[in-house]
């Protein structure tokens, strides 16, 4: 398998070569109803670089097989490629061991997964689940539904009206009770930077364990899962330059072998008889039937392709975006921002009094922006802030400020047409 | 009273005169600003047509075989594109409501909207007014 890494994606000073980071993603060269193309709803999916399709086609073209199971050389060959994904995963979130990486479709699979086994193993009536205020449906319904099953109970840890987690409220929240906490590291509406490393230590020490949502973390954070003492932490490929239809679940060892599988099949078994069967060990014990191979391959050059620009000149890069589009957000008439944690990654949610975000989205569209409108999948958050839904933009490392110019004028213009 | 179709050509030939895109949402615009809202005893769950983004409320009334809709939403663009369709079909014969074909949706370049957002595009809308159509032809036949 070859993946080209790229040496010249930053400049001499170390920041981010932008003119050469956009030649590898063609998708951006386009025009939208006869502008040129503004993504800015990277919170959503991230543009995949070149590097990653060509991954992905290379795989299918020269090595497509079966995996863990063939001896012929095809076989062999798509083995080495998707483990070779495990090793890159298992250095990007710092795991401890290669098989605590687990292939899932995405977050929410890794999420259902601990639900539905850990969960329903270690769960019973009374028991209390901890998730913040600023959950994704995908980390609060897959705990809702185990409630149901378990007669247990969720619990929301509250924050305060710039979208910060109240630290004061976590020993009231995060009790003997709590068996478990399911926490966003980073909130995709508000882009909050949660304090997961101290709300995993309040989990610990009351015997909880801790499941961190990790999906608009990956991209902008450097994740350490052993700094951080997560005990799972999940992820989707694609906010990370990745392909769909694959996440990862890191879990600690000693717990994922404590838990049964999640579901059944090919893979997963060590010995199977018309009785019984036992598993497998880690990691296949949880990936069932052939997974996604050609993606998860792809995965890696995602993950390359980001490591060769690193975390820190790119978060550099999109807070300068960020700041400067929030500099000239706040002075159009009307606006209110949502999401003003110190502590934040580059996504700006924002509503105006007389402008429905709707209605706005669809003018930016017709100006060739695009950004996310509506409740974003956290429609308990939209409550607590007392909205209906917000316009979000979220920035990723080719993103420009001749765009977030582009994006401001298209807002006036907007008003424009409205008011 | 021009026919379903009638009006449905009229407003073909009303958008032909607009070059540019801005200058249509301009109008569909101002159509949602003058659309008069309906009574909030109305603006119940019930009368909800569900979407991701929007709100949008339809209630009909039914005299002389003819349907009445009113309609409003909390977006702007959402509520011209109401008024349009309120234009062609309120006050017509519940059979043509029920059998009529919004050809007009597609000849002023709205149809990005026909399915926009999932549940409330306008195509639930159109759809939501001929199920009221139906049950009241239903209940007179
Ligand atoms: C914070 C957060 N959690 C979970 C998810 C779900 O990710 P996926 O749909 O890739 O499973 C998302 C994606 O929108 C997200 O932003």
């Amino acid at each position: 398998m070859m993946t080209t890494i790229n040496t010249d994606l930053l400049t001499a000073d170390g920041t981010l070569n932008i003119d050469r980071i956009r030649e590898d993603f063609p998708i951006l060269h386009q025009e939208v109803n006869g502008k040129p193309l503004v993504y800015f709803d990277n919170a959503a999916t991230t543009q995949k670089p070149i590097q990653v399709v060509e991954a992905l086609t290379a795989y299918y073209l020269n090595d497509n097989a079966n995996i863990h199971r063939g001896i012929h050389t095809l076989a062999e060959r798509a083995t080495a490629a998707f483990e070779a994904t495990r090793d890159t995963v298992k250095t990007f979130i710092n795991a401890k061991e290669r098989e605590e990486v687990i292939f899932t479709r995405g977050t929410t699979e890794g999420i259902n997964l601990v639900a539905s086994t850990w969960g329903l193993a270690n769960l019973k009536a009374g028991d209390e689940i901890v998730v913040s205020a600023m959950e994704h449906h995908s980390n609060m319904v897959p705990w809702h539904m185990l409630a149901q099953r378990t007669n247990a109970i969720v619990k929301i840890l509250p924050m305060n009206d710039a979208g910060e987690l109240l630290t004061e409220a976590f020993d009231t929240i995060i009790t003997s009770k709590t068996k478990i906490l399911a926490c966003v590291h980073v909130s995709n509406t508000l882009g909050s930077i949660n304090p997961v490393k101290q709300l995993i230590a309040k989990a610990h020490a009351v015997g909880a364990v801790a499941l961190i949502d990790g999906a608009q973390a990956v991209s902008h954070l450097d994740i350490d899962v052993q700094d951080l003492d997560a005990d799972f932490y999940a992820f989707s490929a694609h906010k990370l330059y990745g392909p769909t239809g694959v996440g990862v679940l890191y879990g600690k060892r000693a717990i994922l072998e404590a838990m049964p599988p999640y579901q059944g099949g090919g893979e997963m078994i060590s010995e199977v008889s018309y009785e019984s069967c036992t598993y497998n060990e880690l990691p296949y014990k949880f990936e069932a039937g052939t997974p996604n191979i050609a993606d998860v391959v792809a995965l890696k050059a995602a993950i390359d392709y980001v490591n060769s620009i690193g975390k820190a000149p790119i978060r550099a890069y999109e807070h300068e975006l960020l700041d400067y589009a929030v500099s000239k957000l706040k002075d159009i008439e009307g606006i209110r921002l949502i999401g003003t944690a110190k502590e934040k990654v580059s996504v700006q949610s924002f509503v105006f009094s007389d402008l429905h975000h709707q209605d706005l989205g669809i003018i930016l569209d017709k100006e060739g922006i695009a950004i996310r409108t509506g409740h974003h999948c956290t429609q308990p958050l939209m409550g607590r802030l007392g909205v209906t839904g917000t316009s979000r933009t979220s920035f990723a490392f080719y993103n420009t400020k001749e765009e977030v110019d582009q994006f401001i004028a298209a807002i006036y213009k907007a008003i424009k047409l409205f008011r | 009273m021009a026919t379903i179709n009638e009006i449905q050509d009229q407003i073909i030939e009303d958008f032909g005169l607009f070059d540019e895109w801005d200058d249509k949402y301009a109008y569909i615009i101002d159509l949602g600003k003058k659309l008069p809202g309906i009574d909030p005893k109305y603006k119940v769950e019930e009368n909800i047509i569900k979407g991701c983004q929007s709100l949008v409320w339809m209630v009909s009334t039914y005299k002389d075989g003819k349907v009445y809709f009113e309609g409003e939403s909390d977006a702007i663009i959402v509520k011209g594109l109401v008024a349009l369709l309120l234009k062609v079909l309120s006050g017509q014969p519940a059979e043509d409501v029920a059998k009529s074909d919004m050809y007009f949706i597609h000849k002023i370049g709205m149809e990005q909207h026909l399915s926009m957002t999932r549940s409330n595009g306008l195509a639930s809308m159109v759809k939501q007014m001929k199920m009221h159509a139906l049950a009241y032809q239903s209940k007179t036949v």
